[in-house]
């Protein structure tokens, strides 16, 4: 794929570089990209490997900008308010350089649809903020053989490295398995130096060109830990692992799993326990997907009516941040329900088991 | 006596110091005595069956005891020991 005179003219400073070279810039140009995320990580890895001439960038994404993200998530900008981050970013991207192809992935990754979205790329850099989409994103990579560029942030401290690549060891090599939920804290009640992802992603984004120019040395098999607060960088030496489950000797995760589960999270929840939380007026929403004749027969009076064929269309009357309970006659429809809004984005949806058949 | 570097997610459990210094002269000893500095630690270090939770890495300079002695791995007075949790963070 040959440039073009305005490319040649753009990416001088690169092609000037023995290293780079107009035959490294084609590679630039011909290389796909899989951005798992354009918040603090994805932000600054979508900028510069835009600048740098990355042909073809895929982002995952189904959020949309709040004012909050505006601190660190730089592809962004205020009157982006409100907008989905996908149009944003491409927005952004297309500014700064109109050659890259946008590839809007407007979905939660998840194991139905991560290998068909992976298989399309020849680097992933992943940016996700959750233990579930890291193992997704690790186990797709090594399933399908392609090198994942990995950061990772917490309050004034990162880690990077890179994953998945050749002889290298993997995330779970790493760390077999999760933390239990609850036991770790999220960024969201941690909190974030807003520079700190900038940091991470940018090495990140370091990684990704280099693993497709072929030249100098990757992180594969260390661990980078950076520290904002005193401005330290340090090294830890990683392995692949013998008895990984996924890239190890005698692997015994061949295919994707359920990830929430995996991590420990609940899928499910006790009729009991539904009407406990009902008389503790705690917050969340209760949803019946049954149909209308079914819903007037007999009901919970304080759970809302989406029959099941109408909630792909309603689910912007969802709230994300809300836990969602869903029911419906005995726990079929609603499973699927609930599959449908974790494929969305929506992080805590429980099934109520057994449906109103349960329900006493 | 050992350093042991504290990362972020802990800290709050260790007097919100990043850095402790802590007796032994192998990894089991030397987080038996930082846990029973900073007790808050232990359920984050280890499970209830008294093994080290596979979320958390123990480096003694910069190898992953996993790959030496495990917790027998021998700690030297002016070595460091880095406790290295696994963190999710990034993107929203
Ligand atoms: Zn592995």
């Amino acid at each position: 794929m040959s440039l073009t005179p305005e490319e040649l003219q753009r990416y001088s400073r690169h092609t000037l570089l023995p290293e780079v070279g107009v035959a490294g810039q084609e590679r630039l140009k011909q290389a796909r990209v899989l951005l798992v995320g354009t918040g603090g990580l994805g932000s600054p890895l979508a900028l510069y490997l835009a600048a740098a001439g990355v042909g073809t960038l895929g982002l995952v994404d189904y959020d949309t900008v709040d004012a909050s993200n505006l601190q660190r998530q730089v592809i962004h900008g205020t009157s982006d308010i409100g907008r989905k981050k996908l149009d944003s970013a491409a927005d952004a991207i297309a500014e700064i350089n109109p050659n890259v192809t946008v590839v809007r992935h407007e979905v939660a990754l998840n194991s139905a649809n991560a290998l068909d979205i992976v298989r399309d790329y020849g680097v992933v850099a992943d940016g996700t903020d959750n233990f579930p989409t890291r193992y997704l994103v690790n186990d797709a990579c090594v399933l399908l053989g392609k090198p994942n560029a990995y950061g990772s942030i917490f309050r004034f401290e990162g880690q990077a490295s890179v994953f998945a690549h050749q002889d290298g060891p993997c995330y779970r090599c790493l760390y077999p398995e999760p933390p239990p939920p609850g036991l770790v804290p999220s960024c969201a009640e941690g909190g974030v130096l807003g520079i700190l992802p900038g940091v991470v992603g940018l090495i990140q984004a370091t990684e990704v060109v280099k693993l497709i120019l072929g030249i100098g040395e990757t992180l594969k098999g260390r661990l980078l830990l950076y520290d904002a607060l005193n401005m330290r960088f340090r090294e830890l030496k990683l392995r692949r692992n013998p008895e990984c489950p996924v890239c190890g000797d005698n692997p015994t995760v061949t295919k994707l799993v359920d990830y929430h589960q995996f991590c420990g999270m609940p899928t499910e929840i006790a009729p009991s326990e539904v009407r406990a939380k009902l008389s503790r007026g705690d917050d969340f929403m209760l949803i019946d997907v049954r149909e209308p004749h079914e819903h007037q027969a007999r009901n919970i009076p304080q759970a809302l009516l989406i029959p099941l064929g109408t909630l792909p269309k309603r689910v912007s009357e969802l709230d994300r941040s809300r836990q969602i309970v869903i029911l419906c006659k005995s726990g079929m429809r609603s499973a699927t329900a609930c599959n449908l809004l974790r494929e969305r984005g929506f992080p805590d949806v429980l099934n109520m088991r057994g449906g109103m058949d349960s329900w006493t | 006596m050992p350093h042991i570097l504290i990362p972020a997610p802990l800290r709050q459990y260790a007097g919100g110091q990043s850095s402790v210094e802590a007796p032994g002269a192998t990894v089991a000893e030397v987080l038996a005595a930082l846990t029973s500095l900073h007790p808050d630690l232990r359920k984050h270090l280890f499970s209830d069956q008294g093994g080290l939770r596979s979320f958390v890495n123990i480096y003694v300079g910069d190898e992953d005891i996993r790959y030496l002695e495990k917790e027998q791995t021998a700690v030297g007075a002016s070595e460091t020991l880095t406790i290295v949790p696994s963190i999710a963070g990034g993107a929203r």
